[in-house]
């Protein structure tokens, strides 16, 4: 076999790839640890995590990351569901609807929301709590082909129609057959889409920025504008999160993270 | 005759029947189509209708007109020139790393490494990209340190470094140094998409050529490349829509110096920079054009890459 003999012009590339991947993961995380000047030190992380501001920040990101996660489930798992029980005909204009965010950049979606909904008659922006609202559908618009895709590959895999039907046989109602039989079903689905929400929102600058909330992104933003190794240090942290949420992903689900991100 | 009563029966009361049972099928997807509608159909119209009025509200074309000015023309090229940089250079990278993990000798725990590693580097952006580029290859950086160390003394004693970056006139903080770091996400992401069609090649189409005497380079000439140069074009097509819609990174690693079309929107959303609010708005709709754009010739090619590419 030709195939197997050491090909050089393979290795060069799984190289080249290789440092491309590694190396400012590990430039970055080099230059986290030289806050204090002749040694190496974790004062970089220390600082991070002793700002008020920083854990507030977080805080507020991860519960909106939350709130986004459960409102994408209640709104795509119910959707899906009825689309492939009842309405198959109508799954390839929802699927197209649900790529949407990909045509439109997060920046013309903030926008949007900001000249339609800063006005009257809704004048959304004018409360923390109304803007919280707008903000947490911006966020669930962002994650949609995510979640759907996720839910749909998942709803794919299991016989809706059977489950259903044996179900009902039973005497169960709609609610149940949802949360008992269909939801159950549905845990890898469901945990893959909800992490890789949850990444996407707590790591994201443009809507939190724009619609003036006090995100994670734009404190970064500001942390970067005005100190040197902090940033580094963040780098690392929000690598690390994104990551085990991806890395939890293909875990569960055997390595089908070809989605394509949104929101940079 | 009964039974054709009963059948006349069953005739005439499912019409009322079905419906009205369609219309509670289809009330069960009204509160998605409401909230896209709502927060994503609604927006976007809004904002495309501002594009076609003056400050008035009247119909007018000036600001699609006005996008033909040279600073909005310049932001253009500039969003185009990063994308393109990008599509190519994440292109060929990743292409050439797909090629090498399919086709190539590579082990399989070196394939499913660089895949998972795809999958996770395809999926980072924002602003901690631009901090980890700026800690690597900034004027302090990791590697521009390193690149800096590399000297030796000249003939007149002077130290000579010939590898120092930013003596060669590179800048992280402009076209260049962005297009760098896309790449970063750029490549991973050709890795994910072109991995399949690498796959679709059919062994027995390079054992058909080898049996009538082509050479690899032959092979790849005649087969193997133009079966994949729709799916390879398509995948292109696909980073730069993802290159050309970036704002996050570009933001957080110039500070919104280098005028791209998603940062003049940005600049636009905080003031009124452009003198014309509807000209934000026909940016916006020219933004959306090209990535529409974009994506109807992916799924154009991706079709024709499917002829011969089972997935």
């Amino acid at each position: 076999m030709s195939q197997s003999r050491f090909n050089p012009w393979t290795w060069l590339w799984i190289t080249i790839g290789t440092l491309y991947f590694f190396v400012p993961l590990y430039g970055t995380f080099d230059f986290s640890l030289r806050m204090k000047r002749g040694q190496i030190s974790f004062l970089a992380y220390e600082k991070v995590f002793a700002d008020p501001k920083f854990l507030q920040s977080f805080r507020y990101s991860a519960t909106m990351g939350v709130i986004t996660v459960i409102v994408s489930i209640m709104l795509f798992v119910p959707t899906t569901y009825w689309i492939h029980l009842k309405l198959p005909r109508l799954r390839p204009v929802v699927e197209l609807l649900t790529l949407l965010p990909f045509i439109i950049p997060v920046i013309v979606l903030v926008f949007g929301l900001i000249r339609t909904f800063s006005r009257p008659p809704f004048r959304m922006t004018q409360t923390e709590f109304t803007t919280d609202i707008l903000i947490t559908a911006g966020y669930v618009i962002l994650s949609m082909p995510f979640m759907f895709r996720a839910v749909d590959v998942g709803m794919r895999a299991i016989d809706v129609r059977t489950l259903t039907e044996a179900a009902q046989s039973l005497g169960a109602g709609w609610l149940r057959i949802l949360l008992s039989v269909i939801l159950p079903n549905l845990r890898v689905a469901i945990l893959s889409g909800s992490l890789i929400t949850f990444a996407t929102v707590v790591g994201e600058l443009i809507l939190a920025d724009f619609l003036v909330r006090p995100a994670l992104g734009p404190y970064m933003v500001v942390v970067g504008g005005g100190k040197a190794y902090e940033p580094a240090a963040l780098g690392i942290l929000s690598f690390g999160l994104t990551w085990i949420c991806l890395g939890i992903i293909q875990l569960v689900s055997r390595g089908d993270v070809r989605l394509q991100p949104i929101g940079r | 005759m009964s039974e054709i009563a009963g059948s006349r029966f069953t005739g005439a009361q499912p019409r009322a029947a079905v419906a009205l049972a369609s219309m509670w099928t289809y009330l069960g997807v009204l509160p998605f189509f409401a909230f896209i509608i709502a927060f994503l159909i609604f927006p976007a119209t809004n904002l495309f209708a501002g594009a076609f009025q003056d400050a008035k509200g009247h119909f007018t074309l000036v600001n699609i007109q006005e996008l033909f000015s040279p600073y909005i023309l310049k932001a253009y090229r500039t969003s185009l020139e990063v994308s393109l940089i990008t599509s190519v250079s994440g292109g060929v990278l990743g292409f050439f790393v797909a090629y090498a993990i399919t086709m190539g000798a590579a082990p399989r725990w070196v394939r499913n490494m660089l895949l998972t590693f795809s999958g996770l580097a395809a999926n980072f952006g924002g602003v901690p990209l631009a901090f980890a580029f700026i800690a690597t290859m900034g004027r302090t950086g990791f590697v521009t340190a390193i690149l800096k160390s590399i000297c030796y003394t000249a003939a007149d004693a002077s130290k000579v470094c010939p590898l120092d970056p930013y003596e060669a006139g590179f800048n992280l903080y402009g076209t260049v140094g962005l297009a760098v770091t896309y790449t970063y996400f750029q490549f991973p992401l050709m890795v994910l998409v072109i991995t399949p069609a690498i796959e679709g090649l059919k062994r027995e189409w390079r054992e058909a050529a080898e049996n009538l005497g082509a050479t690899p380079w032959q092979y790849w000439r005649h087969i193997g490349f133009p079966v994949l140069l729709p799916s390879i074009l398509g995948a292109m097509l696909l980073l730069f829509g993802s290159a050309f819609g970036a704002y996050a990174t570009a933001q957080a690693l110039t500070g919104g110096s280098i005028l791209l079309v998603t940062i003049v929107i940005g600049q636009q959303i905080r003031g009124d920079v452009l003198g014309n609010t509807n000209l934000g708005y026909a940016l916006a709709l020219g933004m959306v054009v090209v990535m529409a754009v974009c994506i109807a010739f992916y799924t154009l090619l991706e079709r024709r890459s499917s002829r011969w590419l089972k997935r």
